[in-house]
C-alpha cells in the first residue's frame, strides 16, 4: 500500500518536504497546488515559507476550500513553521488570513528576526530514540492551547510542537535534517486515518 | 543548548523564500503594497536601480531610517544592499537586524578586488553571478543564496536569461565530467574544488538560485522560473510601472503557476497599465553595465 502525501507547493520549502517524505517506504510524496491535486491526497503537508504569502495564494486560488475538505474528512495535515501559523485559529497581533483549524494561539517570529534563528535538540512526545534536531528559522511558538490540543515538544518553556487529532504542527523544520522520525510519526497518522 | 545562525539557518531562510517574489521598495507605503500582493520579502533601498542608473552618482547602502521604517511596517523578511566589498556597511546592516544582506553590483563597488567574507557574519548573504564559476566563488565566501545578476534597472530580460542559462549549462557540464577531470576544471573555472566536486555529484547548487535584473512582466517571471530560477527578484519592474499594485499581484501569480500558461495568461490580463519602458542593453557602454561589477 502506498500513501499519497501532498506537499502544498505554492511557496516555501516544499522541495525539502517532498524529498524527506519520499525517503520513507510506502509514501508517494508530490507537490500540490491545484484543488484537484489537493483533494487526491491521503495526507497534506503545509511547508515553511511566508505565512502571509501562502495564505493569500490559498485564498486567491480557492485552495482553502480543497484543504478544508480534507480537514473536514479527517485527513491528516502537518504544518511546519508557516504551516503551523496558517493552521492556528489565533495569531498574536495579526489579522492575516488563516485556515484556522487548530485550537491554539501562535506568535509569529516569536524568537526574533533571522539573526536569532537557531537549532537545538528536543525530546518529542511519541517520537522514540532520543532527542531530535530542531531547526528554527524566524520561527513562531504556540502561546496558548485549548485542552483538546496535545503538546508534543517545548523549548525554553515555549510550546513548539502540537497535535490535535488529525492535525500536527511544528514551529521548526524537521525537513531540513536527515532524521526522518517526525516524518514517520506523520505517516503513522496517515495510515491510521486511511483505515 | 542552542546553536545560533548556523549554515543551515542561513540557507534555510533562502529555502523558505522559494517559489516567491522579492520586491525592491523605497518606503513603507511601497513595502505594504508588496506585502499585500504576496511578496515573500522586500529589498529596502533608497532608489530603485532604474533611478540609480538615471541619476548617476555613487550608490550606497540605504538610509537606515528608511530600512528601519520598512522593517517596522511589514512582517515578511527585509533585505538590504551593501556595496561589493564594503564589510562595514554589512556590519551596520547586521546590527540594525535586517534578515538578509545583498552584496550587490547595483550599488557602486567599494572594493574592486575583494568581496566580503560572508562566513564571518551571522546574517545570511545573497550575491549576484553571471555564470557558475562566479556563483561558486560567492558560495565559497559564504553566500547562502545566489541570484543571477541580469541587468538591473534595464527592464530587459535578455541578460537575466543569459546568466541563468550560463549557470544551468555550467552545472550540466560538471555532471558529465569524470572525477579525474574536476581539479583541472576547478583551475580553469577559478572556482573552489570542493564545490565543483559536490555539484558534479549532486547536479545542483548547494544553495537556492534565484533570478534578478530585468524582470518587468508576469511572462518574464514565468520565463525565468522555467529556465531554472527558484524565485525571482523584481527591482524597478514593479514601482517604475504604471500599475504597481496590480503588477505586483500579477507577477506573484505568474511565479506561483509559472508552468501553466493558462494561469500566466490570467496574470497578464490582470494588468491595467504599461510596464516600465526599459532599455536595449546593447546600447549600454560597458561602464554603465552593472553586471560587470564584481568578478
Amino acid at each position: 500500500m502506498t500513501y499519497r502525501i501532498g506537499v502544498l507547493s505554492v511557496q516555501g520549502d516544499f522541495a525539502e518536504h517532498i524529498a524527506a517524505m519520499n525517503d520513507l517506504d510506502e509514501v508517494e510524496a508530490i507537490g500540490v497546488k491545484t484543488k484537484d491535486a489537493i483533494r487526491s491526497c491521503d495526507g497534506l503537508i503545509i511547508p515553511g515559507g511566508e505565512s502571509t504569502t501562502i495564505g493569500k495564494l490559498c485564498r486567491r486560488f480557492g485552495l482553502d476550500e480543497a484543504i478544508g475538505a480534507l480537514h473536514a474528512a479527517g485527513t491528516p495535515i502537518f504544518g511546519t513553521c508557516a504551516g503551523l501559523i496558517l493552521m492556528a485559529k489565533y495569531i498574536v497581533d495579526s489579522d492575516q488570513w488563516r485556515l484556522g483549524y487548530l485550537d491554539a494561539e501562535v506568535k509569529r517570529n516569536a524568537f526574533g528576526r533571522q539573526i536569532d534563528s537557531f537549532e537545538t535538540d528536543l525530546p518529542i512526545v511519541g517520537v522514540e530514540g532520543g532527542q531530535a534536531r530542531a531547526v528554527f528559522i524566524r520561527g513562531p511558538y504556540v502561546t496558548r492551547v485549548e485542552p483538546n490540543v496535545e503538546v508534543l515538544a517545548t523549548y525554553a518553556d515555549k510550546i513548539v510542537m502540537v497535535r490535535q487529532g488529525h492535525l500536527l504542527g511544528a514551529a521548526f523544520h524537521p525537513e531540513l535534517t536527515d532524521d526522518r522520525r517526525v516524518q514517520r510519526y506523520f505517516l503513522e497518522m496517515v495510515k491510521a486515518a486511511a483505515q | 543548548m542552542a546553536d545560533t545562525s548556523t549554515w543551515r539557518n542561513k540557507v534555510g531562510l533562502a529555502e523558505m523564500l522559494r517559489g516567491g517574489v522579492i520586491m525592491d521598495v523605497t518606503n513603507p507605503e511601497q513595502a505594504k503594497i508588496a506585502e499585500d500582493a504576496g511578496a515573500v520579502s522586500v529589498m529596502a533601498l533608497e532608489r530603485v536601480p532604474a533611478d540609480i542608473r538615471a541619476e548617476g552618482g555613487v550608490a550606497r547602502m540605504a538610509d537606515l531610517h528608511v530600512i528601519e521604517q520598512i522593517m517596522d511596517c511589514v512582517t515578511i523578511p527585509v533585505m538590504a544592499k551593501a556595496r561589493i566589498g564594503h564589510f562595514a556597511e554589512a556590519q551596520v546592516l547586521q546590527a540594525v537586524g535586517v534578515d538578509f544582506i545583498d552584496e550587490s553590483e547595483v550599488l557602486t563597488p567599494a572594493d574592486e578586488k575583494f568581496h566580503i567574507d560572508k562566513h564571518a557574519f551571522d546574517v545570511p548573504f545573497v550575491c549576484g553571478c553571471t555564470d557558475l564559476a562566479e556563483a561558486l566563488r560567492r558560495i565559497g565566501e559564504g553566500a547562502a543564496m545566489i541570484r543571477t545578476k541580469g541587468e538591473a534597472g534595464s527592464g530587459n530580460i535578455v541578460e537575466a536569461t543569459r546568466h541563468m542559462r550560463n549557470v544551468i549549462t555550467g552545472i550540466k557540464h560538471l555532471t558529465g565530467l569524470r572525477n579525474d577531470e574536476l581539479m583541472t576544471e576547478a583551475k580553469n573555472m577559478g572556482a573552489p574544488y570542493d564545490l565543483i566536486k559536490e555539484i558534479a555529484h549532486t547536479g545542483k547548487l548547494p544553495v537556492p538560485n534565484f533570478s534578478a535584473g530585468g524582470i518587468a512582466t508576469p511572462a518574464d517571471a514565468a520565463l525565468m522560473m522555467q529556465l531554472g530560477a527558484e524565485s525571482v527578484f523584481v527591482g524597478s519592474g514593479i514601482f517604475k510601472s504604471e500599475d504597481p499594485a496590480a503588477r505586483a499581484l500579477a507577477i506573484v501569480h505568474a511565479t506561483t503557476y509559472f508552468e501553466d500558461p493558462v494561469e500566466v495568461a490570467k496574470a497578464c490580463r490582470g494588468l491595467e497599465g504599461k510596464a516600465m519602458s526599459g532599455i536595449d542593453v546593447r546600447t549600454l557602454p560597458d561602464s554603465e553595465r552593472l553586471a560587470t561589477r564584481g568578478w
